[in-house]
């Protein structure tokens, strides 16, 4: 039914035409710049400047640690929009700008904050380097970049889902029997699905092209903290041309992450 | 599996005390905002009451220390919307409480068909709520709710959401299910009264105003609010006489003392209950004399039709009176809102007792 699935084409849009300049000109804005990329790209090297050792083991760092970091905001972030969605908080409006701070921050800020509390003299460090941790300058120190850098945007798509969703269907869950564990599991998560996805989404990409908080708090060591930017960044003295390639890759990769998730999504809305 | 609740919230204004017996099932009335809803998110454990206890079979729901949460009071909501789960099938629906009762996998899905045998709705099993009609998910939200097993059901204007056409065979569904069933239904309809509910509860501002077998209550109203829902005229006053009341800005209104035994004596409260039937209405300079009757000058504020009759709402000095006429009636009359009318009741048809 060609009329029922476009149906946007037939309804009146409402839309004043002028709308449509400055909606195209944000449009160009956005993709000339790549088109200026891809026309100084070196394709007849392409593939030898992207497989080489440097570039494959930046390019493989950035996948582990972008989605190690995704993992932790899964883990700390649905809780986190939960109890700001959800839970009898206090304060929530100081409690939510405290938690969506890193959004507004720059990240080299993040990185220095990181440096100051995890490093060998920090506040946490130091308790830690006692007992033999060293969090700086090491892989697991990109993944709390990326997690700090990451984590609000998982938490607001989250709760956003979850306020629209509100809380009916858990109470009818509670009603027939279920515990509090059980309605997360089976009602709640369930039902904020398409918002999850979005939201880790969201956060692998942000993790995937963090730069500032990364070089402050874990450096630039080939193969342990060197990232995909932090790799592009540094090839851009030495090497323009690898540096072109790589970035071309780290959009490749960012446009197929986005398209999987928004193109699952938008056949998920057309079915149900 | 009796249920007694008593309850008050100070910002609510609510101060109920409500019981319900052992497979009895209660109608709770009452306009918007009296509190009904707020009745079963205490019960149902979503709401807390600044004081107050309920008792479920012997086990205490709440008191001024103990509080028990929603999913181990065994109290089963039913809402309005039906509210499937809209990522489980209709199966998987009815199938939750069992689950999250601890059963296995397959004997949840056994209960869960024998619920949804019980509601007619077995055929529907592998479907997703978003491919039901408002009656089919209704029955299905039904089946769940009885599916966990709950020892007080609570259901919240089931038929609310529901079309027309729906509405009479899950009234008919309803009955069946409720019997012998200790339970709470929220309705705005008589019928619903009489036709599930042993006994009427009548909630105003937070408080019981009434309550009293269905039929008993529905037939001989003490609140305006019943008296509405059964389709009466509904006048308070003081007795004067048998049979005569004084209502204020009305004057002495004649009647009968029906029943006998709840007469009220002089200078009690008591309560005029008429049929909108039995009000003929008149142009002020026509007014007839004769046997024993009422009458009191009215102004029309609004003709209705019912099928084959017109309602005409009338207001007098003290409270709105209903009368239906024939169209031709009305018309004769030539009735229209900001008419100046005589309204006529006579004594004996309407009834006098102590409210």
């Amino acid at each position: 039914m060609p009329a029922s699935a476009h149906p946007e084409r037939r309804g009146y849009s409402g839309l004043p035409r002028w709308i449509y300049i400055p909606a195209t000109l944000g449009v160009l804005f956005v993709l000339v710049p790549l088109v200026g990329m891809l026309a100084r790209v070196d394709w007849l090297n392409f593939i030898p400047l992207i497989t080489s050792d440097s570039s494959l083991a930046a390019l493989r760092l950035s996948l582990e640690t972008a989605l190690a970091s995704t993992a932790a905001c899964l883990v700390l972030g649905v809780p986190m929009a939960l109890v700001l969605a959800r839970g009898p908080v206090r304060g929530r409006r100081w409690l939510r700008a405290l938690v969506l701070l890193p959004l507004v921050l720059p990240p080299v800020v993040g990185g220095l904050a990181l440096l100051y509390t995890f490093g060998r003299l920090g506040l946490v460090g130091r308790w830690l380097d006692v007992v033999g941790v060293q969090l700086a300058f090491t892989t697991l120190a990109v993944v709390m970049a990326q997690t700090f850098v990451s984590l609000p945007f998982l938490v607001v798509s989250l709760e956003g889902a979850l306020r629209t969703a509100g809380g009916r269907y858990e109470a009818i869950a509670a009603t027939l029997g279920a515990t509090p564990t059980h309605v997360f599991w089976r009602v709640t998560l369930p039902l904020v699905v398409p918002g999850l996805a979005s939201g880790l989404v969201l956060s692998f990409a942000r993790s995937l092209g963090e730069f500032g908080a990364t070089l402050t708090f874990a450096g630039s060591l080939e193969g342990v903290t060197r990232t995909l930017p932090l790799e592009v960044y540094l090839q851009r003295e030495v090497d323009p041309d690898a540096a072109v390639a790589l970035a071309l890759v780290l959009v490749v990769v960012a446009a197929v992450v986005v398209g999987v998730a928004y193109g699952r999504r938008l056949a998920g809305a057309v079915s149900a | 599996m009796s249920f007694r609740l008593e309850a008050a919230i100070g910002e609510r204004g609510f101060d109920t005390a409500f019981e319900v017996h052992d497979g009895e099932t209660v109608a709770v009335l009452g306009p918007n905002g009296a509190g009904k809803s707020t009745l079963f998110a205490l019960a149902a454990g979503l709401l807390r009451a600044d004081s107050g206890r309920a008792v479920l079979d012997g086990r205490i729901l709440f008191d001024d220390r103990a509080w028990v949460p929603p999913h181990a009071r065994g109290v089963a909501l039913l809402a309005q919307e039906p509210l499937l789960f809209p990522h489980l099938n209709v199966v998987e629906n009815v199938a939750f409480g069992p689950r999250a009762g601890g059963a296995s996998r397959h004997d949840a899905r056994g209960a869960a068909e024998r619920w949804l045998g019980e509601v007619d709705a077995l055929a529907l099993a592998d479907r997703r709520p978003a491919q039901l009609s408002g009656g089919q998910a209704q029955r299905v939200a039904i089946a769940r709710a009885l599916a966990a097993v709950p020892q007080l059901l609570l259901l919240d204007e089931p038929f609310a959401a529901l079309d027309v056409a729906a509405a009479p065979a899950l009234r008919r569904l309803l009955r069946r299910v409720l019997a012998k069933r200790t339970a709470v239904i929220i309705t705005h309809e008589a019928l619903d009264a009489h036709m599930l509910a042993d006994r009427v509860v009548v909630l105003e501002g937070g408080r019981v105003v009434e309550e009293g077998p269905t039929a008993e209550l529905l037939e001989r109203p003490r609140s305006r609010f019943a008296a509405g829902l059964a389709g009466l005229n509904f006048l308070q006053g003081r007795t004067t006489a048998p049979g005569r009341l004084r209502v204020e800005g009305l004057g002495d209104v004649f009647g009968v003392e029906r029943p006998e035994a709840d007469a009220a004596l002089a200078g009690e409260d008591a309560v005029a209950v008429f049929r909108p039937a039995d009000v003929s209405i008149y142009r002020p300079s026509e007014v007839p004399h004769g046997s024993p009757r009422n009458a009191w000058r009215a102004i029309v504020e609004e003709l209705e039709p019912r099928g084959p009759q017109v309602r005409v709402h009338a207001a007098t000095p003290r409270a709105t009176i209903v009368a239906d006429l024939t169209p031709a009636a009305a018309a004769e009359l030539d009735l229209g809102p900001g008419s100046a009318v005589v309204l006529v009741a006579k004594a004996a048809a309407v009834a006098v007792y102590s409210a």
